[in-house]
Order: structure tokens, then C-alpha cells, then sequence
């Protein structure tokens, strides 16, 4: 075990190196080139073993890193944003190909307007795709997930790809203290590779990823992918206990931040979190009964342990970083899908988007948050989804806008 | 390579590898090549396949394949190879598997893919010189979804999509040319009526190295509307009237290997089929006609006196 200061970048690669991965197909994009620049270069300096080869696009690259692993090989890719959705056929395609690799996605806004800084819609447009999903909130988590992640996804039980995610800027470009595992260790917790039957050798013909007439047959694969991705709660379970075992960092699929006798939550995903903790922290020396649930797997999606923790709450602020136009919050409607099977009473779900695009969420509106969640609970009707934006933001917009208007006339264009 | 197993035309195999009993169409000139070429290539073989006819070959749980194959996408079908062939690759060198346990990676795909959506994700294997076979079964058209024109559809011709009097306005794209100039081990075109010159083309292509590619005119008897026992007479005089050229391209050179001695006039070959009748009746398009031949008759001058 060595400490080193490392980018979420840098702690994505590492969790690759250490899973002794043999092949990685890769496409470079902002802001997850460093992960492959670092893989490059260690298989370079011999530092590495692994075959590393650049794809024309992502759609490529996924397929390639699909069809690697259907023949056999322990496979690590890495994407982001724009290029998760330029591969996102064969996300879907490759996951029903029972091929387990795993994918490191930077999460970034998506175009239009283009933009490199982070929200988490790339990421939750490849909710459905069959992809287990790991969401990070430290470099440390990055590094420990990418290894639990192979782990989970090659289990017999599972044999799914899975996508660790981490939030671009504010985790891939920030160095952190991150321990780094032994190699001997992590080999030794993970093992070969076992493809199973899914492989190809010329001595035992295979025919994969068939196309099938009809629903049943059909539904039959879909059915089996999902039960799989179900199954793989209980298996992740098993696997962070052996894993806290060994490297002694604990990563429950869902993380409470002193949810003991909370009345109130924060939810949401990914590096602002981080900033969610803290303002749990100050409401609670300000007499706040308030925690903090952040999911980790998003797929499959943790419903016991939400419905454990929830269910005693009163009320609920779902800070989503994503917007579905034309409905609100992606993370907001899969907790409501949670609490509405159940006769328990429920606590009132309060919807809050922001942080899109990289855009801050201050300490303040956490402490807003939180106002406007409780006098919800207290008026017994939540209010409709909060977009946050303040009047600096809207003020900072404005005056592009005026710049934009001012140079035109400056120029002598039309108004 | 001079010496070929195939002098004659008694030389070649006289029974199939792959299964009877797909669902592609009677007389279907793909499934014509496709035999052909699997006779020659052997079981020791993945078929990486894009969406198109052939996707059908191998319907859940049922495969005409002694080897093995894997359905990807209709842009990707190379990058699906590139994955494979590196993945060997790698089990090969870590010895976690034996020579006798690798084979030939073959990508095989319609005219769609690889005239069009595929072109992308083929060009960069070949830049990489990736160890591949590509096999297009050419049928001019979105031949799967009932013919609408492609890249690959000849000027004139009717199509779903095409169905005014003058048929596509468009020209075939020149898919060899565009191949050849990345200088891949080996480019080839070949056709099932043709079944020597095409075994001693795969015969060859499977002794190389690198990519390897290879475009197989497929006479389609729905998509160009002809009887299906007509699909043999229809692929031999696609390459009498010259229309069809058989050529390959190795060490930087193209090479003709069947010239056709004594050219048919090019409405021999037009007239046999559906999907040219405007050019006839009512009244016939001299114009368009002329246009035909003389494009086919500027290929050849060109080829004769480059």
C-alpha cells in the first residue's frame, strides 16, 4: 500500500492497472483523456502489460471493448459525456452480450449548449442500457470502485459491464490523497478473468449475440439481464464486506451520512455530495435532525435500503444534477417509484435541480434547501421543483448577453 | 502467390460447410458468394457481422456456421473484428490459448454498411492493419428492408426510393478505389457465377496478412426484380457486359484477372432485370442507355491505357 496525491483521472487508471486489465480500447475526450494518456504511457515505460489501442470513435471503442471481452480478455475503457452518447448503441448492445468489462465515464453536461463541465445527464441517459452503475464521490472511490467493479461485474451470478462514474472538473482535474492498494493484494482479491462460455476458440464454436424472432425468446434475454442486474445487489453487498475486509474502506451501496434519527435528507449523487455533508454538518450544530443518503449503485437501484432509511423521515430534498425536460429530476422520480409500493408512511419527496453544467451549489441553498423542504413537511404539500439559479447567475448571463448586444452596435451590425 | 489449388473449376470443393435451410431469398447471390467462400475459408473462423441480410443466418438458437459468430451493429462491424482479433491476440501471446484454438476474424456485411454507415469504422481498420477478412455482399440497395437506394446503388436504377423515370440520380460509389487507397494487404472483387476466379481470390486473401477485403456482387433477385433461376446468368453477364470488373489490388498494384475479351453490350445485362425495365419500355431511354454504356466503355479505355 502506497499513498499518492491523484485526480480522479489518475485514480480511474490506477484501478484499471491494478485490475491487471489486458486490453484497452480508447477514443480521447475532454475531460477524461488523462486516464488513458497515463495508461499509454505505462504501457509504454513497461510499467504495464495490456494492449492499448485507440478506436476511430466511441461507438467503436465500445464495441471493440464488447467484443474483447465476449472473447475472452479482461477489458477497461474510458469515456465521457458526448462520447458515452456517441457509443450509446452499443452500450445497450454489448450489455446484452453478458461480456463483462468495465467503462470509466467523466461525467459532462451534454450539448446543446456545448460545454465541458459536469452534470450527470450523459451518465443517466445510460440508465436503461444493461450497465451496472458506480457513482463516486472521492478519487478514493474512484480507485476502490473500478476494482470492486470487476469483481461485481464478472461475478457468475451477474456478468454484466458496469460503468464507474465520477463527476469531470470537480473530481477528474482535483488531486487527492488516494491510497493506493498492493498489486499483489488486489490480484489476489479479484483472480483471473473467467470468461465462462463466452468466448471464442476455434476449437469450441460459439455463436453470440444471435438475433432472435419473436417476444418470447426476446423478452426471455431481457428478463435474464435484469434479473442479473437485480441479482447483483446482493452480490455487491457480499463483495464491498470482502473488500472492506482486505483494504479496509467500506462502500455500502448507499451512503448514509448521519441519518441517525434524521427528520430530514439530502439525496443525491456524485462529488457534490461532498459539499452536501458539509452543509449537514453546520445545519446539524445549528439543531438540524438532518443526514445526508448518497447512492452509489444506481443500477440496480437499492431499493431496501432506501425504503429503510427513508420511511422514518419526514421530509426529502432530491437534488438532482440532471434535468428530463418536460418532467424535472431523473433521481427524484426513482425515489418516489421507491416509496410508492409501500403502506409505510412516506415522507414528503421535495425536487430540487441543480449544479448543472459545473454550476456551484453554495452552502446557502443547501441551508435553503432545507428551509424549503421542512415548511413543505410542515404545510403537508411539497412545492414544485425548485430550479436553482439565483440572481447573480441570471445577472452574469445578462451581462454576456449586453457584451454581445455592445459589440454588435460597436461594429455598426443591426441590432 | 502463383501456385492456386484451384486450376479448374473440377478443383473446387463439391460440397458446402455451411448449412442449408437459412431464410435468405432463392437465388440470393450473397448466400451464392457466401458458400463459396466459406468452402475455401474453413470453420476455423468468427464471423463478425452488421445489420443487414445476413444478420438472419443465425436466428436464436440455429447457426448455418461450423465456427463461430457475433452480431454487432451496423456501423461497427470492424471494430467488433478489431476487439476479437486483438483479444486472440493477447490470449495467444499470454498463452492461455494454443495456434490451434485462433482463426480467421471475418467481418461480413451488406453494401449499407460498408458503402456507408461502416465506412468510418473500416477505414480505421485498415489504418490500424488490423488481421482481418471484410466480406460485402454488394446487392445495390437496402436490400433487408426492401431496397431503398444506397451508396452502392448504380445510376439509373430503380429502387424504393428511386422510382421516377430516371431511377437514382446518383453513381456507385467506387468502394475498391476508396479501399485500395489505404493500402490494405488485399482488395478484391469477386462473384458467386464466377466461382474459379473468386476461390483463388479468397484462396489467396486467407494466405495474407493484414486487411484483407473483399466486395462480392450479389444479383438480388427481389431488391433488382429477376427470376431467381436467373441470378447465375445475371452475375456472369454483370461481368461479360463489363459492368462488374473482376480485379484485385496486392502490393500496390491492381491487377484484372478476367478480362472480358469481346465486351457485351451493357443492355444484355440491364434488360434481365426489374429494376432497369424504364430504361426499355414503354419507349427506351436511348439516353440513358448510351450514358450506361459509355461510362462502362470509359472504364475499360481508362484500364487499357492508364
Amino acid at each position: 500500500m502506497k499513498r499518492l496525491l491523484l485526480t480522479g483521472n489518475g485514480a480511474a487508471a490506477w484501478g484499471a492497472r491494478l485490475a491487471q486489465v489486458d486490453y484497452i480500447p480508447a477514443f480521447p475526450i475532454t475531460p477524461q483523456t488523462e486516464i488513458i494518456e497515463a495508461i499509454g504511457q505505462w504501457i509504454d515505460n513497461g510499467e504495464m502489460a495490456g494492449r492499448m489501442v485507440t478506436l476511430e470513435s466511441e461507438h467503436s471503442m465500445i464495441t471493440a471493448a464488447g467484443a474483447a471481452a465476449a472473447t475472452g480478455v479482461r477489458v477497461f475503457s474510458a469515456t465521457s459525456s458526448q462520447g458515452l452518447l456517441y457509443g450509446m448503441e452499443m452500450l445497450f448492445t454489448v450489455a446484452g452480450w453478458r461480456a463483462p468489462f468495465v467503462l470509466a465515464n467523466v461525467s459532462r453536461g451534454l450539448s446543446a449548449p456545448i460545454t465541458l463541465e459536469p452534470d450527470h445527464n450523459d451518465i443517466l441517459a445510460a440508465r436503461d442500457s444493461g450497465f451496472l452503475q458506480i457513482h463516486c464521490s472521492t478519487c478514493q472511490e474512484v480507485l476502490d470502485s473500478t476494482i470492486i467493479a470487476y469483481k461485481l461485474g464478472e461475478d457468475a451470478g451477474v456478468r454484466l459491464p458496469v460503468i464507474v462514474n465520477q463527476d469531470g472538473f470537480y473530481l477528474s482535474f482535483t488531486r487527492e490523497p488516494v491510497e493506493v492498494p498492493d498489486q499483489e493484494q488486489v490480484a489476489k482479491f479479484l483472480g483471473q478473468f473467467d470468461p465462462e462460455n463466452t468466448r471464442f476458440r476455434a476449437s469450441t464454436p460459439e455463436s453470440q449475440a444471435v438475433a432472435v424472432l419473436g417476444g418470447a425468446p426476446y423478452s426471455y434475454f431481457r428478463y435474464e439481464s435484469h434479473l442479473a442486474a437485480l441479482n447483483a445487489i446482493k452480490v455487491y453487498d457480499r463483495i464491498a464486506d470482502e473488500y472492506e475486509q482486505l483494504f479496509g474502506r467500506r462502500y455500502d451501496a448507499v451512503e448514509s451520512y448521519r441519518c441517525e434519527d434524521a427528520e430530514y435528507l439530502f439525496v443525491m449523487l456524485g462529488s457534490f455530495a461532498t459539499k452536501a455533508k458539509a452543509a449537514v454538518d453546520q445545519l446539524r450544530e445549528a439543531g438540524w435532525r438532518i443526514g445526508l443518503l448518497r447512492p452509489r449503485l444506481l443500477r440496480p437501484f437499492p431499493e431496501k435500503l432506501f425504503q429503510q432509511t427513508l420511511t422514518v423521515t419526514k421530509g426529502v430534498a432530491v437534488i438532482d444534477q440532471n434535468i428530463s425536460m418536460g418532467k424535472g429530476g431523473v433521481l427524484y422520480t426513482e425515489l418516489a417509484s421507491v416509496l410508492a409500493g409501500s403502506t409505510e408512511p412516506a415522507p414528503l419527496l421535495v425536487s430540487f435541480i441543480g449544479g448543472l453544467g459545473g454550476r456551484d451549489i453554495t452552502p446557502e441553498e443547501f441551508y435553503e434547501m432545507a428551509e424549503v423542504t421542512k415548511k413543505a413537511v410542515q404545510e403537508g404539500q411539497a412545492p414544485p421543483p425548485r430550479l436553482l439559479y439565483t440572481e447573480t447567475d441570471l445577472r452574469e448571463t445578462r451581462k454576456l448577453q449586453a457584451i454581445a448586444q455592445a459589440e454588435r452596435s460597436e461594429l455598426g451590425g443591426s441590432e | 502467390m502463383n501456385e492456386t489449388r484451384f486450376k479448374n473449376v473440377k478443383a473446387l470443393p463439391s460440397t458446402h460447410l455451411l448449412g442449408t435451410g437459412t431464410p435468405m431469398c432463392a437465388g440470393c447471390g450473397g448466400l451464392e458468394a457466401l458458400h463459396e467462400i466459406y468452402d475455401i475459408l474453413g470453420e476455423k473462423s468468427v464471423f463478425v457481422n452488421a445489420a443487414g441480410c445476413m444478420t438472419l443466418l443465425a436466428i436464436y438458437p440455429f447457426t448455418p456456421f461450423r465456427g463461430s459468430w457475433l452480431y454487432t451493429a451496423m456501423a461497427s462491424a470492424p471494430a467488433g473484428a478489431q476487439g476479437i482479433r486483438d483479444a486472440l491476440d493477447i490470449l495467444l501471446q499470454k498463452g492461455q490459448i494454443t495456434p490451434k484454438d485462433d482463426m480467421q476474424v471475418v467481418t461480413l456485411t451488406g453494401d449499407g454498411a460498408a458503402y456507408g454507415m461502416g465506412m468510418s469504422a473500416t477505414s480505421g481498420a485498415m489504418e490500424r492493419n488490423l488481421d482481418f477478412l471484410y466480406i460485402c455482399y454488394d446487392n445495390e440497395g437496402y436490400g433487408n428492408t426492401g431496397q431503398q437506394y444506397s451508396a452502392a446503388t448504380p445510376h439509373a436504377a430503380k429502387t424504393t426510393t428511386s422510382c421516377g423515370p430516371q431511377g437514382f440520380f446518383g453513381f456507385k460509389k467506387p468502394l475498391f478505389d476508396i479501399w485500395a487507397a489505404h493500402r490494405p494487404a488485399y482488395v478484391a472483387t469477386v462473384i458467386g457465377a464466377e466461382p474459379l476466379d473468386l476461390a483463388r481470390k479468397i484462396e489467396k486473401a486467407k494466405e495474407l496478412k493484414g486487411p484483407r477485403l473483399i466486395i462480392a456482387l450479389s444479383p438480388c433477385p427481389t431488391g433488382w426484380d429477376f427470376d431467381p433461376r436467373e441470378a447465375i446468368e445475371i452475375g456472369k453477364l454483370a461481368v461479360k457486359t463489363g459492368i462488374w470488373p473482376l480485379k484485385e489490388y496486392v502490393n500496390g498494384e491492381v491487377v484484372h484477372t478476367k478480362l472480358p475479351k469481346k465486351r457485351l453490350p451493357v443492355e444484355r445485362y440491364l434488360e434481365k432485370q426489374g429494376r432497369f425495365a424504364h430504361l426499355f419500355t414503354p419507349q427506351r431511354n436511348e439516353e440513358l442507355l448510351t450514358e450506361i454504356q459509355e461510362r462502362v466503355d470509359r472504364y475499360w479505355a481508362e484500364m487499357a491505357n492508364p
